[in-house]
């Protein structure tokens, strides 16, 4: 029974990895550069949620929509102000444009809303007795577990929809495929690349409320740690594949939490992070990435 | 031809003169009393960070392999560096020499886990590389939060957590867990940080400027080109991330007897990617440019400290940080400073 | 140039002309053997039943249509790609299961079609890492500068100042390689492919984007190199003028299958050959 639960909690958390691990590989894929400030949109997100309960004392539902649209801007402001100047700057000069992104946002939130951690109101009960119990006293689903596996689902019905059914979204993978075939075809890459990097910080929202409905907990570096670690999700599944993305988090957070349960609570990313090392030694660009080597 | 030889050599002087000019007049303004103990005590981690942007430069901007993890290897050093300083305390009673003992098995540490992940890691490329050290880097830091390692009368323990770590009541803990290294003996002093960034650079130097070192550069700026010249592209891959990861855990070290305690999350992502903003902002394979970055960026946040600006310290940093990519790499700003000043003819990038 | 310098293998000292003579590979094996070389990219056959020999001072050439896997053959013989089928001997040793590392160090060097220099890096230091391994001194005698680093170093500058002089290329040294002309870097890098001390010099399109006064010079250069150096050259052209008048074996590739081979005049009169490049005849 333990390893059910163990395995429901793994998917549950893996669900609000893989969302926020598409919106990296989605930007990744597109604009082919690491957005370190990708975890903490999803803090925006938290915070934005969590004020809009708390101090606006809007519902539940209108605090998400509330933290989408903001991060949906967020998103569409970082691109424009401080990637898109980037666009035929080095890799590196925009990671470290990224990280510089990411502190700022760390630190204006903690000046805006304190360093201290706050305890976040989680959108659906999470007491006990909002479980849905499937062996009574043994086995059960929280809510909010449920909740996240069914917007994980939803997400990537929609995303899957939306890139191969629209026009946006068959613009979008011929941007990644190439932006200068693209660009000579008349797509208007920079829309394409502004649409994916409102779509993926939308998607940031929705995973950071998730989050901390999950793990009440909430202050400025909230967003880092679960950020680097749906990075490594979208890595292990194949850095800008969108099923990729879906598998990546959902093993990483079924690894994550067998670690804790049976090997140690303590040393959870080192069990991680070698899984990751050792599924990219045997396939060099992750579960469902293809690799392309270079052409003589 | 004889010109451009003493163009690199000169470069590699002047890089010389200006560390040891800064030391000598650091030393003169100690000895006149003029710097306050906040900045005499910047002086040994300043000197860290310098041999970690140096040495991180040689993977990132010689090699031209992005690494996210160089804390990691920093963490190596500083730990095991701690250590051998416990361990021979009796063995070696010469502080100085003890110091420099600890660093060589920082350093020798540093250069193991930097074959350790070099190995596998270093078959993959680009961002697939990038994102293995910065797991890596994860891999240590949580290893040596679970860690504990202490010394009595039956010889040295080591167990990987609390209650399975059995010491002798007469013994010494040197490592506990998350708490860390404590107890430790102060060993490190300016002077030792300045050796070490001299040692540094003559490593890095010298290899750049050596048939090693222009394989290195070759695997860089055309792998294919350089496996069809015949360069073993892992052994020279391998070369540079080990001589990279052992200046680090020499570095480590210096830092780890710097303090009376050091905690394992010290050394985590967030301190690997402020030496990678010390490299770029140094200039990519500019060793020079990695020296100055370091002191000046390390230096100058930790002063304004005392200036009332705490809270903003970090955000400030954060947008100057942005400003400064995106003016660097502004083509219009570039193209004003090329016209004002005329591109070096044959400019190479070993200075 | 007013005095014309003449080249050998290792050293530069004069080799009297009449080495130079068409039937000085009798009695020898040849440098390379193919055969049945093929390779499949995942259900396509992009080279098959591919077959040649090359004499150890022969300028052969190598040409057919677009994408008729010419450079995949290069490719094949420099091990970028690991060949499906066949045998590759080279100076008779098989080089099956060898990197390209491995294959150069063997005696095979190669240009590429598009132009890979280390661009960031001096013309000089470009063709010291064509000398790589003929250095010997090791990663701490070059940390430590002993008298073994100074001495090969020494060499290694001047080796590299001679081998650049073939293209009278000695006076750009110090630029850096990126910043050349076209021209120039292609010139380039025959030199560092030279300076690895080949005994077979694969050319990808030694002449494309040059003029023809450019390509006749070049066409002496080839035929000057194989004359000093002795060794075998191997070589991708589209410009017919300089495949006729310097290859002494012209081999014919079309849909990654051999055509024809032969001599210049040969080639020129065979009617699958034409049929290739002009479509058939109604």
């Amino acid at each position: 029974m333990s390893f059910l639960n163990n395995a429901i909690t793994g998917v549950s958390l893996g669900s609000i990895y893989a969302i926020i691990a598409l919106g990296y590989t989605m930007v990744y894929g597109i604009a082919k550069m690491l957005n370190f400030a990708h975890g903490d949109v999803i803090m925006v997100g938290a915070y934005v949620c969590f004020l809009a309960m708390g101090s606006l004392g809007l519902p539940p539902l209108a605090g998400v929509l509330l933290a989408v649209v903001v991060c949906t801007a967020l998103g569409i402001a970082i691109e424009r102000l401080a990637y898109k100047p980037l666009r035929s700057a080095p890799s590196l000069a925009v990671l470290i444009t990224a990280i510089g992104v990411s502190y700022l946002l760390q630190n204006s939130a903690q000046l805006l809303w304190g360093a201290d951690t706050k305890t976040f109101t989680p959108i659906v009960g999470t007491d006990q007795e909002s479980r849905l119990w499937l062996v009574p006293g043994q086995l059960s689903i929280s809510y909010v577990a449920i909740l996240s596996v069914v917007c994980c689902v939803v997400v990537m019905i929609a995303l899957a929809l939306f890139t191969g059914r629209t026009k946006m979204g068959k613009a979008m993978r011929a941007c990644s495929e190439d932006k200068g075939a693209a660009q000579l075809m008349g797509i208007d890459v920079n829309t394409t690349i502004s649409v994916t990097f409102a779509i993926g910080s939308a998607l940031a929202a929705i995973a950071g409320v998730l989050m901390c409905s999950a793990y009440p907990v909430l202050s400025p570096t909230t967003g880092s740690l679960p950020g680097i670690r749906a990075f490594t999700a979208a890595v292990f599944g194949g850095i800008g594949s969108i099923p990729g993305a879906l598998l990546g988090g959902i093993l990483l957070g079924v690894i994550e939490t067998f670690a804790k349960a049976y090997i140690s609570t303590d040393l959870s990313d080192a069990v991680v992070f070698a899984v990751l090392i050792i599924v990219l030694l045997v396939r060099p660009a992750g579960l469902m990435g293809k690799y392309v080597p270079e052409k003589v | 031809m004889k010109k451009k030889l003493n163009k690199n050599s000169l470069n590699g002087f002047l890089n010389y003169g200006i560390v040891i000019a800064a030391f000598a007049a650091l030393q003169v303004l100690i000895g006149m009393g003029r710097l306050s103990n906040t900045l005499q005590s910047l002086l040994v981690p300043a000197c860290c960070y310098i041999v970690m942007a140096v040495s991180l430069n040689l993977t990132v901007g010689i090699l031209g392999e992005l690494s996210l993890g160089h804390a990691g290897f920093m963490s190596l050093g500083a730990f095991s560096g701690i250590t051998a300083s416990i361990l021979l305390q009796s063995a070696i009673p010469m502080a100085p020499l003890r110091l420099a003992v600890s660093m060589v098995v920082g350093a020798a540490f540093g250069a193991l886990g930097g074959v350790i992940v070099g190995v596998p890691v270093l078959r993959l490329q680009g961002d697939y590389l990038a994102i293995v050290t910065l797991a890596f880097g994860q891999i240590i830091q949580n290893i040596i939060m679970v860690l504990y390692v202490g010394v009595d009368s039956r010889g040295i323990h080591f167990a990987a957590s609390s209650k399975r770590f059995d010491l002798a009541p007469d013994g010494t803990a040197i490592i506990k867990g998350p708490m860390g290294a404590v107890g430790v003996q102060k060993l490190a002093s300016f002077t030792a940080g300045f050796v070490l960034i001299l040692i540094t650079l003559l490593v890095v130097q010298n290899l750049v400027n050596s048939r090693s070192g222009r394989a290195i550069m070759a695997l860089r700026d055309n792998r294919i080109a350089a496996e069809s010249v015949g360069i073993n592209v892992t052994k020279y891959k391998l070369m540079a991330f080990v001589t990279s990861a052992a200046l680090a855990g020499a570095a480590g070290a210096l830092w780890g007897l710097n303090y009376s305690s050091t905690v394992a999350s010290k050394f985590n992502f967030n301190t690997s990617i402020l030496v990678l903003v010390f490299v770029v902002l140094g200039g990519l394979g500019s060793i020079r440019g990695s020296i100055i970055a370091a002191a000046l960026l390390y230096v100058l946040p930790e002063l304004l400290r005392g200036l009332g600006l705490d809270d903003y310290r970090m955000l400030i940093y954060a947008i100057v940080l942005i400003l400064v990519m995106l003016a660097t790499n502004n083509d219009k700003l570039k193209a004003l400073v090329g016209r004002v000043i005329p591109k070096r003819k044959g400019a190479v990038n070993n200075g | 140039m007013a005095e014309k310098k003449q080249f050998h293998k290792g050293k530069m000292v004069p080799v009297p002309s009449v080495s130079i003579i068409p039937e000085r590979d009798l009695d020898k094996t040849p440098i390379l053997e193919c055969s049945h070389l093929g390779i499949d990219f995942g259900g396509l056959t992009a080279v098959n039943e591919f077959n040649i020999t090359v004499g150890r001072t022969e300028i052969a050439g190598l040409i057919g249509p677009n994408g008729a896997g010419k450079t995949t053959v290069f490719n094949l013989l420099t091990k970028v790609y690991q060949p499906t089928r066949g045998t590759i001997l080279l100076d008779g040793l098989d080089t099956h299961g060898k990197t390209p590392a491995q294959v150069n160090r063997m005696g095979i060097a190669r240009t590429f079609q598009n132009i890979r220099l280390f661009n960031n890096l001096s013309v000089e230091d470009n063709v010291k890492i064509g000398l790589h391994n003929q250095e010997k001194y090791s990663m701490f005698s070059g940390i430590l500068r002993l008298p073994k680093y100074w001495r090969q170093e020494k060499a290694a500058h001047e080796r590299a100042l001679e081998l650049l002089s073939i293209f009278d290329m000695q006076d750009l040294a110090g630029h850096q390689a990126g910043s050349l002309p076209y021209g120039a870097q292609r010139r380039l890098e025959i030199v560092r492919a030279l300076a690895t001390n080949p005994s077979l010099l694969l050319l990808d399109e030694p002449a494309a984007g040059m003029n023809p006064s450019e390509t006749a010079e070049l066409m002496e250069n080839i035929v000057k190199i194989r004359d000093t150096f002795q060794i075998a050259v191997m070589l991708i052209e589209h410009d017919m003028s300089l495949v006729m008048g310097i290859c002494e074996g012209i081999c014919v590739l079309n849909f990654g299958q051999i055509i024809a081979k032969g001599t210049a005049e040969e080639i020129q009169s065979d009617p699958t050959v034409i049929e290739a490049y002009l479509g058939k005849q109604q």
